[in-house]
């Protein structure tokens, strides 16, 4: 055999496309040497060095918004579009203000520092790779690597009893979650014979004699997602990981880890398994309205804080997962309103936990009641948390409002009745979220502080900072709805 | 080529993986069951892999394996953890956190 013919051809590679996963792996590199090289003496560097680096990620995320071609490397197997940029941005300002909130939180308490952030950066390496992931390789690969060293940051606290059993509750919750999706997959590749998805939309279209085996792979690996996204009935682990882990970390897994479920479901259902929609609809439509209700339901009997956002996010998710169940019947209007809401989310649950992690700083208490009279003595956090309840709740014009009525719309274009029962159902639950919410604000207005105690909280400057890009962006997407909705526009980027 | 027959024992050691998750207690002896499943999904991958005659199959079962080692030693780590603080690495006693 000829030597020539065993030689190994470089696929062609567009180094553009690439340069935010490749500034992104390269900050965090650096970061992991400083902290070998230096050790301690890097600790008050560690905070500062990430921020900055996840906003040079941006810019070439910029350039690539700006040059706005689509790029597509690897057969197909890394996707650059609007969507994919829109999502990758995403990722990034979420990990930016997580940055923020962890800066106090990680010094403050008995916690190694520097590895935290090299952890949080390979964490959201992996949901970069995913926003451009079209592959079941690739995507297999971006979902472990954000996985995984967020399993570590659950367990942070160390010698913290809540801190393991929320790292070793995540662990065993993921691993099997990744292990039921792979075996969905190995299903998948088994019909197609290819592993990228324009290949798999094609073959499981023509499909016929193995529509069992497509059907049983398609739930598989859609269960596997739905423990990734804490979905009824696999969200059981949702909220002792989020009380137990530290608040910073809480609100990624919350925001980042929940939207990079999402953005894989994206692309796994409107692309991949876009032929099967007569699985997929009934299997969303039944998961969002238990998710919607159970999540509801529970969160309207916590006393603590964490554990109630922790139910309000499964609450969230449900909403999120609702236009899915018309994924066919409405597909523009149904991937506009599932990322604009991911978008409005993120802001308004990261500034909700922002406030949970300045209020503990004072109170130490993560009970609902520790918030009785705190705009007497903060008032600043008081309207900032009304702020968030509010959008959380859909009252304009604080921004959840914008989210819940794509979701509506969505669901009402479909015209069939599986849409409109899903839609009254979302009608219901959204007036069942605004009672518990409302807890939270009759507490902070109404009543009078514990003790009487009225010193005032002192807020750092990196918290007041994530609070007011929060406070900014979910008031701009509430007031400006134009705003919110061309963010999630991308009826082009699914144009098959 | 006989593809049944691997399907079935990859069925077979999938739903054996699944029962241990669920039913056993021991923390080491859960994430033994899950290598139990991911070995089950490589068996699937390199059948499919050879009866559609592409090498797909082969290199993603070989992601798969480094994956999981990667996992394997992030899991013990946590195990090791738990049992440090506690001196039994027993899932159900891990219940501080309920409601």
């Amino acid at each position: 055999m000829e030597l020539a013919m065993l030689a190994f051809e470089r696929p062609a590679i567009d180094w553009h496309a690439f340069a935010p996963e490749l500034v992104l792996l390269a900050v965090g590199s650096i970061l992991t040497l400083i902290d070998i090289v230096y050790n301690e003496r890097a600790r008050r560097v560690m905070p500062a060095l990430a921020a900055v680096g996840l906003l040079a990620t941006l810019v070439p995320v910029l350039t690539l918004a700006v040059d706005g071609a689509d790029r597509s490397m690897f057969d197909g197997a890394f996707v650059v579009d609007d969507m994919a940029l829109t999502l990758k941005a995403l990722f990034l300002i979420s990990g930016f203000v997580v940055v923020l909130l962890s800066v106090d939180y990680i010094r403050d308490g008995d916690y190694h520092e520097n590895e935290y952030y090299s952890l949080l950066l390979a964490s959201l390496l992996g949901m970069v790779l995913i926003a451009s992931s079209r592959d079941l390789i690739t995507m297999f690969i971006a979902l472990e690597l954000l996985s995984i060293p967020a399993y570590m940051l659950a367990a942070w606290r160390k010698g913290g009893a809540t801190s393991n059993e929320a790292g070793l509750k995540y662990y065993l919750m993921g691993v099997f979650a990744s292990a039921i999706m792979l075996y969905g997959m190995s299903l998948i590749f088994g019909v197609s014979g290819s592993t990228q998805f324009d290949a798999i939309r094609v073959a499981l279209d023509t499909g016929g004699d193995s529509a069992p085996m497509v059907t049983l792979g398609i739930l598989f690996v859609l269960v596997g997602f739905g423990f990734k996204v804490s979905a009824v009935p696999f969200h059981t682990w949702a909220p002792d990981v989020y009380e137990g882990s530290p608040t910073p970390i809480t609100a990624f897994l919350a925001v980042a880890a929940k939207a990079a479920g999402f953005v894989a479901l994206l692309q796994l259902v409107f692309v991949a398994f876009s032929g099967r929609y007569d699985v997929v609809e009934p299997f969303f439509w039944i998961m969002a309205a238990l998710t919607m209700t159970v999540g509801n339901l529970m969160a309207l009997r916590q006393t603590n804080i964490v554990r109630m956002l922790a139910y309000s996010g499964v609450a969230q998710g449900g909403f999120m997962l609702a236009p899915f169940a018309v994924a066919g019947q409405a597909t523009d209007s149904a991937i506009q309103a599932i990322v604009t809401y991911l978008i409005i989310y993120a802001f308004m649950n990261l500034g909700a936990f922002a406030v949970v992690l300045a209020v503990a700083k004072k109170t130490r208490s993560g009970e609902i009641s520790s918030y009785a009279g705190l705009f007497s003595y903060a008032p600043g956090l008081a309207v900032a948390m009304t702020v968030f309840m509010a959008a959380l709740a859909g009252i304009p014009p604080a921004g959840g409002w914008v989210a819940k009525l794509l979701v509506w719309r969505a669901l009402l274009d479909a015209s069939s009745v599986q849409g409109t029962v899903l839609a009254v159902v979302v009608a219901f639950n959204a007036v069942l979220a605004f009672s518990y919410y409302a807890k939270v604000l009759r507490e902070m207005w109404m009543s009078d502080a514990p003790d009487g105690d009225t010193s005032p909280v002192s807020v750092s400057g990196t918290l007041t900072l994530a609070l007011g890009l929060t406070v900014l962006a979910t008031l701009a997407f509430g007031v400006f709805p134009q705003l919110a909705a061309r963010f999630g526009d991308f009826s082009a980027s699914f144009a098959l | 080529m006989l593809v049944n027959q691997f399907l079935l024992l990859s069925a077979f050691l999938f739903c054996t993986g699944v029962y241990g998750v669920l039913a056993r207690r021991n923390a080491v002896m859960v994430l033994m069951s899950i290598e139990l499943m991911l070995n089950a999904v490589n068996i699937n991958l390199l059948t499919f892999g050879v009866l559609h005659g592409t090498v797909s199959g082969q290199v993603f079962a070989l992601f798969i394996i480094a994956v999981a080692a990667a996992e394997v030693a992030v899991g013990l780590a946590i195990v090791l953890l738990i049992y440090r603080n506690r001196s039994n690495i027993d899932v159900d006693d891990l219940d501080l956190m309920k409601g």
